[in-house]
């Protein structure tokens, strides 16, 4: 029998405000253990909370990039659980009326930029919890409270998802959305977005949805794939073998790809929510909805469609370049310049992406511009210098104030088409290289491009290559 | 003239006037607290070389001539779960018996930058459970007024400091009563502001939307002073007010001509003491004499609020108490076998019976499948209490009820049967669910020669009215500034 994946995905990701949703403590990763913590955000006896306004500004921005209907009066929820790492031993949630709901993301299914709309149940705001730490010499477990009131928001989809393919495409969405809003630090092995992934199963062509299990401790969007994979292969395998399956609660275990059972729907918590009364009612006006909504940039999806159409770039290209708002603005810069879109992006996601990588940094950390590249790029299209050297040219313009015709000037880059003197250098080159001339003359055609080459070296790089082909291909028939 | 017999108003001028320092007050009141305290035991906390250490500043400013807050010098005597930085601060709970905080109280705050003395921290019942004092781990307090008697709750240790002229002025909180009825038990002024009237943050939290903190003293001025000095808005309380507070002390000047008091029938009936009833008419009578007018009015819903208050309270307590887990600070149980077992032995060990009682009473309302045939039932009668006060006071100014049915029971009396021990709440209660000011005044004595109070109730904000009210009580009844024999 053929079956149908369901799937739903639960998005938590840090926000990255200054300060935490309830204190005043710095909100920043890989501080010094409890450097970072007060009263406040450690549930001392006779502490409350304050909202950090600037958590429900991110949430709602978020809001509107998904599409969502936002719920300016809403209020706070306390989620109570007993947890080590959870210091008033409840959690500052929403539950029945979050923030953001009824929203969508569309994921890209193919390389024309086909979409298909993922609903997005809701978006709420809540804190997050300490981390325990196991160390060698303590018998016990120890507790940092850095990460104790780092604000969060959850990001809820509905059944929507019908592969672990399209699982990662809605994941990438929202973790490209959320660097285009610039309110996330996205960074997984930070812990900054984690997931929790509810799968099901039913036979193809039934409309009413299996027994969904929900996999925790899904650390990456590869995982959430693996994960997706394996739990659903589990189910059929349990369907086929006439079993049922169990409303579960699992644990992914990504190193050996498995998952286990981490409670039974009978141990399910009874959380035992209701509305914080240290906290009043959020009410956020109209006028200031609409000014977050005012502010939301092109998203990643609808940059991608336009790039296929308007530039004509292939889907690859499009792809990398959405991904990340500088390099997008960057592009369509270069390009309004005049530079072909297609060389644009050669340079952008080749040489230059390889050099912040290599530097490891950022485009907004160099000395390039949009008019420099335009300029090298005009450069080898009118055939002033080769692409060889345009690579040498990029090199000394990336981290200087050097415009690429300084470089080419200093350096002397300047492609020779000058024919007579590039017969000369053709003519010297054959003469040097009798066995090249003899195997051409048995047919060996391939013998031009080493000769050519030669020709390039003889030239220190500045003969035009196309030129120095004609001119030995030539040569070689006239013997 | 004994200094502790003072109220704080005059100690405030005799200090401006030079006639004694801060460290002679802190000597008169220490050595009360030398002769009484074994008596009464109202404090769990006696913090006397800080105390006197900060006389000792004061003084110097007073020396140098500097322009002081008229607390400065002042000893007061703080509830015990009020936190107090470097000052254990118990709860009166086993559970928070080594429990120190590294900070301070708004309320704490503002008082230390007034020069106001913290002498000690008062004996409560645990978790302001209670309205005897004798849910307290660490000692029963005895009522200065009768020795065989409660001092009320939860404020007792508070109310009764302040009867025995251990302090002239205290700071009490009060969820459901307690600051009132033991001002009523102790024979002295408790005042409960207006919900977001004074800071809740560093009180450690019962029932977070009912709690509120509110002073003691043996006068009026006293508890207006005390009153106008924590009051305002807090940046770290969201649900405080920025309410523009009236000048109390001005207010209490004025008289009572045309002031329109309420009588709600339904605060008289069965249940009250016949005494008790008549005490308060009759005090009623005398301000209706100076000027007042008096009207009958009805709040039918009143007998809902003992059972709406304990299904709203005990929710709240059960998640605001959870985080006594025995993971960060005091109590943990000695042996375990894991986290749940440290968990279910540390709380079981470390909370009295009254407090496991309303825990387990709030996470069962709080439960799936109950929520909303208690939690929001509970909700939508507080709303309905709190719309019948509003319309009440479209008719009068200031309502007056008794504080409480009787006068102070005797130890064990109620313990042994909760509901009748909650029903000593059942006129202060409604003015906690409905977030309004109330206060209780000394209004004569029982036949057992204990004290009565009367509760005046304002609308929201109304503290002036309701102390205005008060003092002219006050001055019609000759003054209530007595300290408790305890020879």
């Amino acid at each position: 029998m053929d079956y149908e994946i369901v799937v739903g995905l639960e998005v938590h990701a840090e926000l990255n405000t200054a300060t935490k949703i309830y204190c005043g403590c710095k909100n920043s990763f890989g501080s010094e253990v409890n450097s970072n913590c007060c009263p406040i955000c450690t549930g001392m006896p006779g502490s409350l909370p304050s909202l950090n306004e600037k958590v429900v500004d991110y949430a709602i921005r978020m809001g509107h990039a998904l599409n969502c209907t936002i719920n300016n009066v809403c209020k706070q929820d306390r989620k109570n659980y007993f947890y080590p790492d959870l210091p008033k031993a409840y959690q500052i949630s929403q539950y029945d009326v979050p923030l953001c709901e009824n929203g969508y993301l569309d994921i890209i299914m193919d390389e024309d930029g086909n979409t298909k709309r993922i609903g997005v149940t809701r978006i709420h705001i809540e804190e997050d919890a300490g981390k325990l730490l196991h160390a060698e010499r303590f018998s016990g477990s120890l507790v940092d409270m850095n990460r104790c009131g780092v604000p969060l928001v959850e990001i809820v989809s509905e059944p929507d998802i019908r592969s672990s393919k399209e699982a990662k495409s809605y994941l990438e969405g929202i973790k490209a959305i959320l660097g285009y809003l610039d309110i996330s630090d996205c960074k997984m092995q930070e812990g900054s977005i984690r997931c929790d992934v509810n799968v099901s199963v039913r036979p193809a062509g039934n409309d009413t949805f299996g027994t969904r299990v929900e996999m925790k401790n899904v650390n990456s969007f590869s995982a959430a794939e693996r994960a997706i994979d394996y739990e659903a292969q589990r189910q059929i395998a349990v369907l086929e073998k006439g079993g049922v399956v169990l409303q579960e609660t699992r644990r992914w275990d990504d190193v050996n790809g498995i998952n286990e059972v981490l409670r039974s729907k009978e141990d399910a918590q009874d959380y035992r929510y209701f509305p914080d009364p240290d906290l009043l009612t959020i009410v956020v006006d109209e006028a200031h909805v609409q000014e977050l909504k005012d502010s939301i940039p092109e998203l990643p999806v609808h940059r991608l469609q336009r790039y296929l159409r308007e530039y004509g770039l292939p889907y690859f290209d499009s792809n990398l370049l959405v991904e990340n708002l500088d390099k997008a603005a960057f592009f369509e810069k270069t390009a309004a310049l005049g530079a072909a879109p297609k060389s644009v992006t050669n340079w952008l996601l080749g040489d230059i992406t390889k050099v912040l990588n290599d530097k490891n940094c950022l485009l907004s950390d160099t000395k390039m511009t949009p008019e420099k590249l335009a300029e090298m790029i005009a450069l080898i299209d009118k055939k002033e210098i080769s692409n060889n050297a345009g690579k040498t040219v990029l090199d000394e313009i990336i981290f200087s104030d050097k415009t690429p015709a300084q470089v080419v000037e200093e350096k002397g880059l300047k492609q020779i088409s000058d024919s007579s003197f590039l017969e000369g250098i053709a003519d010297e080159v054959i003469a040097a290289n009798p066995k090249a001339v003899e195997d051409y003359k048995k047919g060996k055609t391939n013998v031009v491009g080493f000769l050519v080459g030669q020709c390039m070296r003889a030239s220190k790089g500045q003969g035009n290559p196309a030129t120095l082909k004609e001119i030995v291909e030539r040569k070689l028939v006239a013997l | 003239m004994e200094l502790y017999t003072l109220s704080a108003a005059e100690l405030a001028k005799l200090l401006r006037e030079g006639k004694c320092t801060a460290t002679d007050i802190l000597d008169s009141v220490f050595a009360r607290i030398d002769a009484v305290e074994n008596k009464v035991e109202a404090f769990v906390t006696i913090t006397r070389e800080e105390a006197y250490a900060k006389a000792k500043e004061i003084d110097e400013k007073f020396a140098r001539g500097e322009k002081l807050h008229p607390l400065a010098g002042i000893p007061i005597a703080i509830k015990d779960n009020i936190c107090t930085n470097g000052v254990l601060t118990t709860c009166s709970s086993k559970m928070l018996y080594n429990f120190v905080p590294p900070y301070d109280a708004t309320v704490m705050q503002k008082l230390n930058d007034c020069g106001a003395i913290l002498i000690g921290k008062a004996n409560m019942d645990e978790f302001a459970m209670g309205s005897s004092t004798e849910t307290s781990y660490f000692k029963k307090t005895k009522n200065p007024r009768g020795l065989d008697r409660v001092p009320g709750g939860s404020s007792g240790g508070s109310a009764a400091a302040v009867a025995a002229g251990m302090a002239p002025i205290s700071l009490g909180s009060d969820t459901g009563g307690s600051i009132r009825q033991p001002a009523s038990f102790c024979g002295v002024v408790g005042l409960k502001p207006t919900y977001g009237a004074v800071s809740r943050f560093g009180l450690i939290a019962f029932a977070s939307s009912l709690d509120q903190i509110g002073p003691f003293g043996r006068t009026v001025g006293d508890v207006a002073m005390l009153f106008s000095a924590i009051c305002g808005r807090d940046p770290m309380d969201a649900t405080s007010s920025k309410h523009e507070h009236a000048d109390v002390l001005a207010a209490i000047q004025g008289d009572v001509k045309g002031l329109r008091i309420g009588i709600p029938a339904e605060y008289y009936g069965d249940g009250i003491d016949a005494e008790v009833r008549e005490k308060v008419m009759a005090a009623v009578k005398q301000l209706e004499e100076a000027g007042a007018i008096v009207k009958e009015i009805s709040l039918p819903s009143t007998k809902y609020a003992l059972s709406a208050y304990y299904i709203l309270a005990s929710a709240e307590a059960s998640s605001n108490l959870a985080r006594f887990d025995g993971v960060k600070y005091g109590y943990r149980a000695k042996e375990y076998s894991d986290l749940t077992d440290m968990y279910e032995r540390t709380r079981s060990e470390g909370f009295g019976e009254e407090v496991k009682r309303r825990i387990m009473l709030g996470t069962f309302v709080l439960s799936s499948g109950y929520y909303d045939a208690y939690y929001n039932r509970a909700k939508l009668l507080q709303r309905q209490i709190a719309d019948e006060f509003a319309r009440g006071f479209e008719e009068c100014d200031v309502m007056i009820t008794p504080t409480s049915p009787s006068t102070a029971f005797q130890f064990g009396a109620n313990t042994s049967d909760p509901v009748k021990m909650y029903a000593a709440d059942v006129c202060t209660i409604n003015v906690n669910i409905a977030g309004l000011p109330g206060i209780s005044i000394p209004c004569g004595n029982g036949a057992d020669g204990l004290p009565i109070g009367l509760q005046i109730i304002g609308p929201k904000f109304s503290e002036d009215v309701l102390l205005r009210t008060a003092a002219n009580y006050e001055r019609i009844c000759g003054g209530f500034n007595t300290v408790a024999d305890l020879a």
